[in-house]
């Protein structure tokens, strides 16, 4: 059983730090971005930025956990 | 034809096609108790992305998300950062426990535990805690049912009759399909529920203020401080968001029903996979906290929060669009109270009840035992809902932080060797004892802090110190979870 690398969860706590621990730094109403108050939009652009970091982990870790494609044994 | 009646039928209509696809599920498979519970584990990306979307966004997060964008301002913002953050949690958890489910043929969330600690009590305490925090979720669904009808018919119809037909629908397609069943309603519940949040949350502002832009810049004139936390409520700031956003996001997988999920994919990869891309799924949240800030301004001072949303639909679009909404809505509920029956009925007819009180029970009793504990727990859920009371929010409070006591056996669980059984046994059951004693004498937050999150740090402590001075027993799994394997590649071949 492979587990994650310390490589991919460093990425991983990205998301973390950008919209949990560091609430106090964006927590405010100004400046509006799009029409949104600023911590509303900061919030948005990490359900974007998420994936992305998610991503970057799963291509650090992608080559330890490969297995060979299962192609044509569709369960249907 | 009257609003109302036009409502209703919309709304009938919806839950009856979605219900014909939940019995239609079934007709391909077989159904032993491997396929009803985990579908066979032949789950592609697709479907499991659906079955945990699906059971993801209930009747809280969308009648709930709105009334607290309404109610309480700024505080709201903490379910937005937590839906990402749980992805993360699954993206590094769900992978390893979905490959120790395919090994040892997992059913259920206390399956887990049985074959990793090697205790049938801890396994039945598990499943206990998980039944226990599973009832109340089940009921706020059905309570979130009786609203949509109560509002959609105009008040004509009273929410009991509306709760006992929709929940005698979802358990009789448990009852036959299965976990297929759930995961086909899903489909149409997911479209139907973006289409209308879509609309709903672009429209509203957009006709009150015309835009979202213009209705925060009236909504941040009027009430300035209602955007940020702690908004409208007088302890909900920065430590209680960064507290609840860790124990909602940690909390999240550790449902039975959605742990269980992952028992669904055909392989990890697909887990990790889908990880990656359910934020984005997220992104209908913010419109629907768009229409309750937006209700915040156009219709002030309503009691009840939770009816925010539908209000407001009622009040801006003609009948019709309430009946979608309100199918929506109601489609919303009964998914995840399925699932959530389901697992329940699963844990304790395999883990309860088996193990503790009849050895002797065969496979097939098992099943069919499950089957009839879908059918008590409902009514189990409809008795809590009919006699609701004030308190009920605290209640799924307490079986949100209790299910989060779970998270240290699991975690530690797969990731080290050195956890114990009395460890486990002793953190989890103090988690649970200072969740209990927080929550029901009203301390949460405490001292500015969720209470489930204080629970949980002592819970580690616990675990960790107890763990430290008891003997290992990895039970079953040792040879498999820790070995420096390097025959990765043979895992697919026991996969017959």
């Amino acid at each position: 059983m492979k587990r994650p690398s310390l490589r991919s969860i460093l990425l991983g706590l990205i998301p973390f730090a950008g919209a949990c621990f560091s609430v106090a730094l964006w927590d405010r109403v100004y400046p509006m971005v799009l029409g949104l108050p600023f911590n509303f939009f900061w919030l948005i652009s990490w359900l974007l930025l998420t994936p992305l970091c998610l991503w970057g982990a799963y291509r650090v870790d992608a080559p330890r956990t490969e297995r060979p494609p299962r192609e044509g044994s569709g369960t249907r | 034809m009257s609003s109302s009646v036009v409502a209703l039928t919309i709304i009938s209509g919806i839950v009856a096609v979605g219900s014909c696809a939940g019995f239609y599920a079934r007709s391909h498979h077989k159904m032993d108790l491997e396929q009803w519970t985990v579908g066979g584990r032949g789950f592609g990306v697709v479907l499991v992305w659906l079955l945990m979307a699906g059971e993801q966004y209930t009747t809280f997060t969308f009648l709930g998300a709105s009334g607290w964008a309404y109610s309480k301002g700024g505080p709201v913002l903490y379910i937005l950062a937590y839906q990402p953050l749980m992805c993360v949690v699954a993206f590094y958890i769900l992978p390893l426990i979905s490959e120790i489910g395919r090994k040892h043929r997992l059913q259920t969330q206390p399956d887990f535990f049985q074959v990793r600690y090697g205790s049938r009590y801890l396994s039945a305490f598990v499943a206990l805690v998980g039944v226990v925090s599973l009832l109340p979720y089940s009921q706020l669904q059905l309570t979130g049912l009786g609203l949509i009808v109560e509002v959609a018919s105009f008040g004509g119809i009273h929410r009991t009759p509306a709760m006992i037909i929709a929940f005698t629908i979802v358990a009789a397609f448990v009852f036959v399909s299965g976990v297929r069943g759930v995961a086909w309603v899903s489909i149409i519940k997911d479209v139907l529920l973006l289409g209308a949040a879509v609309f709903v949350g672009i429209a509203v502002p957009y006709m009150y203020f015309g835009g979202i832009g213009p209705m925060f810049a009236a909504l941040a004139r009027a009430k300035p401080s209602h955007l940020t936390m702690p908004g409208a409520t007088a302890d909900l700031g920065h430590g209680w968001y960064i507290s609840s956003v860790l124990l909602t996001s940690a909390a999240f997988y550790m449902w039975p029903q959605f742990f269980a999920a992952s028992f669904t994919a055909r392989n990890g990869n697909i887990l990790r996979r889908n990880a990656i891309v359910m934020p984005l799924y997220s992104i209908t949240m913010p419109l629907m906290f768009i229409v309750g800030f937006t209700a915040v301004l156009v219709l002030p001072g309503m009691s009840d929060s939770n009816l925010a949303l539908l209000t407001i639909v009622r009040k801006t679009f003609p009948a019709w669009f309430l009946g979608v909404v309100g199918g929506a809505g109601a489609l919303t509920a009964m998914v995840p109270a399925a699932i959530q029956l389901l697992t329940g009925a699963t844990m304790f007819a395999k883990n309860l009840c088996r193990p503790i009180l009849a050895p002797g029970m065969t496979d097939q009793q098992v099943g069919w035992l499950a089957r009839i504990m879908v059918l008590v727990l409902t009514a189990g859920a409809m008795l809590l809902a009919i006699h609701s009371s004030a308190t009920l929010v605290s209640l799924l409070l307490l079986g949100y932080d209790g299910v989060a006591q779970l998270f240290p056996g699991v975690v530690l669980g797969l990731f080290s060797r050195r956890v114990t059984t009395s460890g486990v046994f002793a953190g989890l059951a103090t988690g649970i004892s200072i969740t209990a004693a927080l929550i029901l004498t009203g301390r949460d937050p405490y001292h500015g802090l969720n209470a489930g999150f204080i629970a949980l740090c002592f819970n580690f402590a616990v675990t960790g110190l107890v763990s430290l001075v008891t003997p290992v027993h990895a039970g079953e799994l040792d040879a498999t979870l820790f070995a420096v394997s390097t025959s990765e590649n043979t895992e697919g071949a026991s996969l017959t």
